[in-house]
């Protein structure tokens, strides 16, 4: 299999701090186990991949690196807090310095674009107005949405809000990046732009990415490591580099994610 | 964004000559610091060459300040190649094309007024199309009464008509109390206490009944149909209907048309009956018996009184689930698509009503009815 993109990032060495350090965690949700004994940590400036099938977990798991709710067992520590066990004034410091983009965008529907880039700028910074609105259009045009910035949510494309939502992610410039999904129901042009838009900036600004994605050409194409969940097995299958997990990985599903073969 | 510096002296820029220096982590906090302090640098000096041999790190809210600074295109001296790298980015990113500017549509207040115009003939017309479209579908289940499922019909009668049972009987029965204690201070003036029954009685069936059961009825009933069809209108269930050869006003709306004028008459009826007898309550605090109230009340209300009022609530009822139906099939895109539908259900619905009561009082005037 050809490589999709030409890889302009460079991963970080062993030796690079961990942001995010997860220790045998566990996750059920009425009685039923969704995963456990899920342990990885993630370097800082590395593009990491969650990947797996559909209904493994891999969007909750992203939801308990973030602390939006506890898992059932285990240990998450992230930007060196654990976030767990923390007060919610800890927490919310490390809120402030990591940035999601949520499967949909979730952008606000009565702000125009460039107002849902510059509020977590109004709310978390001194800036004034006129800066606010600049370091916001920087962002828009970093995402190829410089034109359309006045424009609302409603008046744009899946592709458009997709981008739009790394856009106000990355207003406060922080230095964890969550993105859920960011390739679904993508052309594979506009896919493919948004896989080097997170090569580029995970290479200038040193901005360290987790992804959740099932979208094969893009893992092979934007990430450092992965882990692989897998809902049979109600935790992780593999742990790598996706190209060579593509070449030499041994377990059955994994082969068959990578070959895109039927089981 | 950048790695995080190890570290960190105190934002800062100087002006030396033709230079300005800046030195430190340039974020967010020091574009707050320094957005004024080099906008008067720039307007005094224009755009300097940018000396950035001591800035640790960079990050694209601090490459919005140099850009501020130096230009769309800074002049720079002694940037690091991770600092040189984002500035480059962020210089592209702000030259790429901005939004296109609006055309000018000449004098503003003019333009106004005539969208406005223009937007209120095309939503009369709209509005009208919708009536007929809705007129035409009951009356094509009239003659073929298929079509409409028996389980959608009762639940949405459940919904609008026994659910606001209680409401109707509990703000009937206090405004007919109300009403009656305000006509008894007049009215005890001119010895005429006794006619009380007469006023609110006629009050209550012919007006206010139709009027308050409208408005309850659009509140809770012309909203929740905006809300329900404006978001299947926004999931594009609406468009997967019609591409299933499914005719939404026959599916959606008519259910729900039937609904209104089947309910309104009752909720009227059982608001006026609660106000009555809130009256009566009133009389009887009076000193009046229960006999003399009724004996009133059977001497000046007609048959024709509440076969007027009972036309009316039909009519309320049509016009109110067929506002918010409308309004949730004409939704936007988006949840606040939503929210503005059910809005404009309520509100249209209670101007219809009132509307649509002037026409009826106008009507049975004319006919001396």
């Amino acid at each position: 299999m050809s490589e999709p993109v030409t890889r302009s990032h460079v991963a970080p060495g062993p030796d690079a701090p961990k942001v995010v350090e997860v220790t045998e965690l566990a996750m059920a949700f009425g009685g039923r186990s969704l995963f456990r004994g899920v342990t990885f940590d993630i370097r800082s400036g590395e593009v990491f991949v969650i990947l797996g099938g559909s209904g493994c977990g891999k969007s909750t798991l992203l939801k308990l690196l973030i602390g939006l709710f506890p898992p059932t067992e285990g240990g998450i520590e992230v930007l060196g807090t654990a976030i767990v066990t923390a007060k919610d004034a800890e927490r919310e410091a490390v809120l402030r310095r990591i940035g999601v983009m949520w499967q949909s965008g979730a952008l606000f529907g009565s702000m125009t674009l460039l107002e849902n880039v510059m509020l977590p700028l109004e709310a978390h910074t001194r800036m004034p107005e006129e800066a606010r609105r600049e370091a916001a259009r920087i962002k828009l045009g970093m995402v190829g949405l410089g034109d359309a910035a006045n424009r609302l949510p409603a008046e744009i494309s899946g592709g458009m809000a997709k981008r739009a939502g790394i856009a106000r992610a990355m207003a406060l410039d922080p230095p964890l990046l969550f993105l859920d999904e960011p390739s679904a129901g993508l052309d594979p042009i506009t896919s493919a732009g948004l896989d080097k838009l997170i090569q580029d900036l995970a290479r200038d600004l040193g901005t360290t990415f987790v992804v959740v994605t099932h979208e094969l050409q893009s893992i092979l194409a934007i990430g450092d490591r992965c882990i692989m969940l897998d809902k049979e097995a109600q935790g992780v299958i593999a742990t790598g580099i996706p190209r060579e997990l593509r070449d030499t990985a041994t377990h059955p599903t994994v082969r068959a994610f990578f070959r895109r073969e039927a089981m | 964004m950048t790695a995080e510096a190890a570290t960190t002296s105190a934002p800062s820029m100087t002006r030396d000559g033709t230079r300005l220096i800046f030195v430190g982590r340039l974020d967010a906090a020091a574009a707050a610091d320094l957005w004024r302090k080099a906008e008067v640098a720039k307007e005094a000096h224009g755009a300097l060459e940018l000396d950035l041999a001591g800035v640790e790190t960079l990050d694209t809210n601090g490459a919005a300040l140099l850009i501020h600074a130096g230009g769309t295109d800074p002049r720079t001296t002694g940037a690091s190649p991770a600092v040189a790298a984002v500035l480059a980015r962020a210089v592209a990113a702000a030259g790429t094309p901005g939004p296109a500017a609006t055309a000018g549509t000449g004098f503003a207040p003019l333009t106004s007024i005539g969208a406005a115009a223009f937007d209120f003939g095309r939503e009369v017309g709209s509005g009208l199309a919708f009536v007929g479209e809705a007129a035409v579908t009951i009356a094509s289940y009239l003659m073929r009464p298929r079509g409409v499922r028996l389980g959608d019909l009762l639940r949405h009668l459940d919904e609008a008509g026994t659910r606001a049972f209680g409401l109707c009987v509990l703000l009937g029965s206090l405004l007919g109390l109300i009403l009656a204690f305000q006509f008894s201070v007049p009215m005890r003036q001119f010895g005429a206490e006794i006619f009380i029954p007469r006023l609110v009685g006629i009050a209550l069936l012919r007006e206010l009944g139709p009027l308050m059961a409208g408005i309850i009825l659009s509140g809770r009933t012309g909203s929740a149909y905006a809300a329900e069809i404006g978001t299947m209108t926004v999931n594009e269930e609406v468009d997967a209907l019609r591409i299933m050869g499914i005719n939404p006003m026959r599916m959606l709306v008519l259910p729900r048309l039937l609904t209104g004028m089947l309910v309104m008459p009752v909720l009227s009826l059982l608001f006026t009956l609660a106000g009555l007898v809130g009256m009566g309550a009133v009389m009887t605090g009076l000193g009046y018996p229960p006999s003399a109230t009724i004996n009133q009340l059977s001497g000046s209300l007609t048959l024709g009184d509440m076969v007027g009022g009972l036309g009316k609530a039909a009519t309320f009822g049509f016009a109110i689930a067929g506002i918010g139906c409308r309004a949730g099939l004409t939704a936007g895109r988006g949840p606040q698509a939503v929210g503005d539908a059910a809005t404009s259900a309520v509100v249209g619905g209670i101007v219809a009503i009132v509307m649509l009561d002037g026409i009826f009082a106008i009507l049975f005037f004319r006919l001396g009815w």
